[in-house]
């Protein structure tokens, strides 16, 4: 844990191929999971017919996260789908998390508060009670 | 038509769109959602939701090849988020108030804005001089591989280039595309940035953007796990081909003919809007 947190080991490491291979494995994992669901989804309901003319407003099976995970855990296609879509869109934010740590090994000091400016930001869109 | 036949075809569309998108630097997700409006006739709340997904998707594939080989300035991107993810935020909200017919029409527009930015020749900026003091103090300037070795540059209009950058940001959260265009328009000729830093930096930014209004639009329903589907694997699978391809293709001529079919597109849109249709 000491050496992981020394600044040598990660300027050994170089943050920036990191940070690429962080959002690779992000993208990989999401696209596993969105065809697992989607398998799942159109061994189902590939007969049916598609109805996305009219909007329907938000589907409460899937527009927040303990919805997913309880039609992941129940094996719903859609849900499971929508995980991998959640996946996706939290590859980037893991990105700036990633981005405070590299910083503070860095010691820098105004880049860490920017990250944080950006992260906060993000996370008032996330909480702030925007979807409604 | 089942759902199996539309996800099908969907799914070639949809790597189409990733092909042409990451050839000609414009983004999968500008041709999504003329797609699934124009021919699947698909509600624009769920096109748009779809398309920002394919933004992501797109973005951080080829963000992790950039990032390796040093191109991308990562604090000149970060610094740059605060404006862009503020503006996307901004953009989301507006997006609830705003008739959709008129959504149709401002996304027409950018669509033939950024078609027009894609085709004109770039010319590759140098800039030497330490004009900026607020660069030199947020630590912007930086260096890029050439092939003539590691070459400095520094960055100019940083003000400038944030209100640009916020105005990308509110266009993004609005109309659920990466606004790649306009981001290396900021950079590119407001602040000075050589144009491969400057593609490559906004691509970088382009997923933390898209990911600021992707969480208010899944609260909202306009993320549907039957369009992200084909689309996210499509998209991906598109991109991919298309850097392969990359490697080897003249674009010029790719760009000019899918700058053309964008403007119709954008146009039938624009129509689709002022007619009411969408």
């Amino acid at each position: 844990m000491k050496r992981l947190l020394s600044r040598k080991y990660w300027e050994d490491k170089d943050v920036e191929v990191l940070l690429g291979t962080l959002l690779r494995y992000g993208v990989i994992l999401s696209s596993i999971v969105v065809l697992t669901g989607g398998i799942i989804y159109i061994m189902r309901h590939g007969h049916e017919i598609p109805e996305y003319r009219d909007f329907a407003g938000p589907n409460n099976r899937w527009d927040n996260l303990p919805a997913i995970m309880r039609g992941v855990f129940l094996g719903h296609g859609r849900e499971i789908i929508q995980l991998g879509v959640v996946l996706l869109i939290a590859t980037p934010i893991a990105r700036i998390l990633f981005s405070v740590f590299a910083f503070t090994v860095e010691k820098d000091y105004l880049y860490i508060v920017i990250t944080l400016i950006v992260l906060g930001v993000i996370l008032f869109s996330m909480l702030g009670g925007l979807g409604g | 038509m089942t759902i199996l036949t539309f996800t099908l075809i969907l799914l070639g569309g949809a790597f189409l769109a990733g092909l042409l998108g990451s050839l000609t630097g414009l983004g999968g997700g500008v041709v999504i959602i003329p797609l699934l409006t124009l021919v699947f006739h698909t509600d624009i709340r769920y096109a748009i939701g779809t398309a920002l997904i394919a933004a992501i998707a797109t973005s951080s594939g080829s963000a992790s090849a950039y990032v390796k080989e040093g191109i991308t300035n990562i604090r000149l991107g970060m610094f740059l988020e605060i404006a862009t993810t503020t503006g996307a935020v901004a953009g989301a909200v507006l997006a609830v108030y705003m008739p959709t017919s008129v959504v149709a029409v401002i996304f027409g527009l950018v669509l033939i804005i950024s078609a027009f930015l894609s085709i004109r020749p770039k010319g590759n900026h140098l800039e030497t001089a330490d004009k900026s003091q607020l660069a030199q103090q947020l630590r912007l300037n930086g260096q890029y591989p050439t092939p003539e070795g590691m070459v400095n540059y520094k960055v100019r209009h940083v003000l400038g280039g944030y209100l640009m950058m916020t105005l990308a940001g509110v266009l993004s959260g609005l109309l659920g595309i990466g606004s790649g265009a306009l981001k290396v328009l900021a950079m590119d000729n407001m602040m000075k940035v050589p144009f491969k830093v400057s593609t490559t930096t906004s691509n970088f930014m382009i997923g933390v953007t898209a990911a600021a209004s992707a969480v208010v639009y899944l609260q909202r329903g306009y993320i549907d796990p039957g369009l992200c589907l084909p689309v996210v694997l499509g998209v991906l699978a598109g991109a991919l081909g298309g850097t392969k391809i990359l490697a080897k293709a003249n674009t010029r001529t790719l760009r000019v003919v899918f700058g053309v079919v964008i403007t119709l597109l954008a146009l039938q849109m624009i129509y689709n809007g002022v007619t009411g249709k969408l």
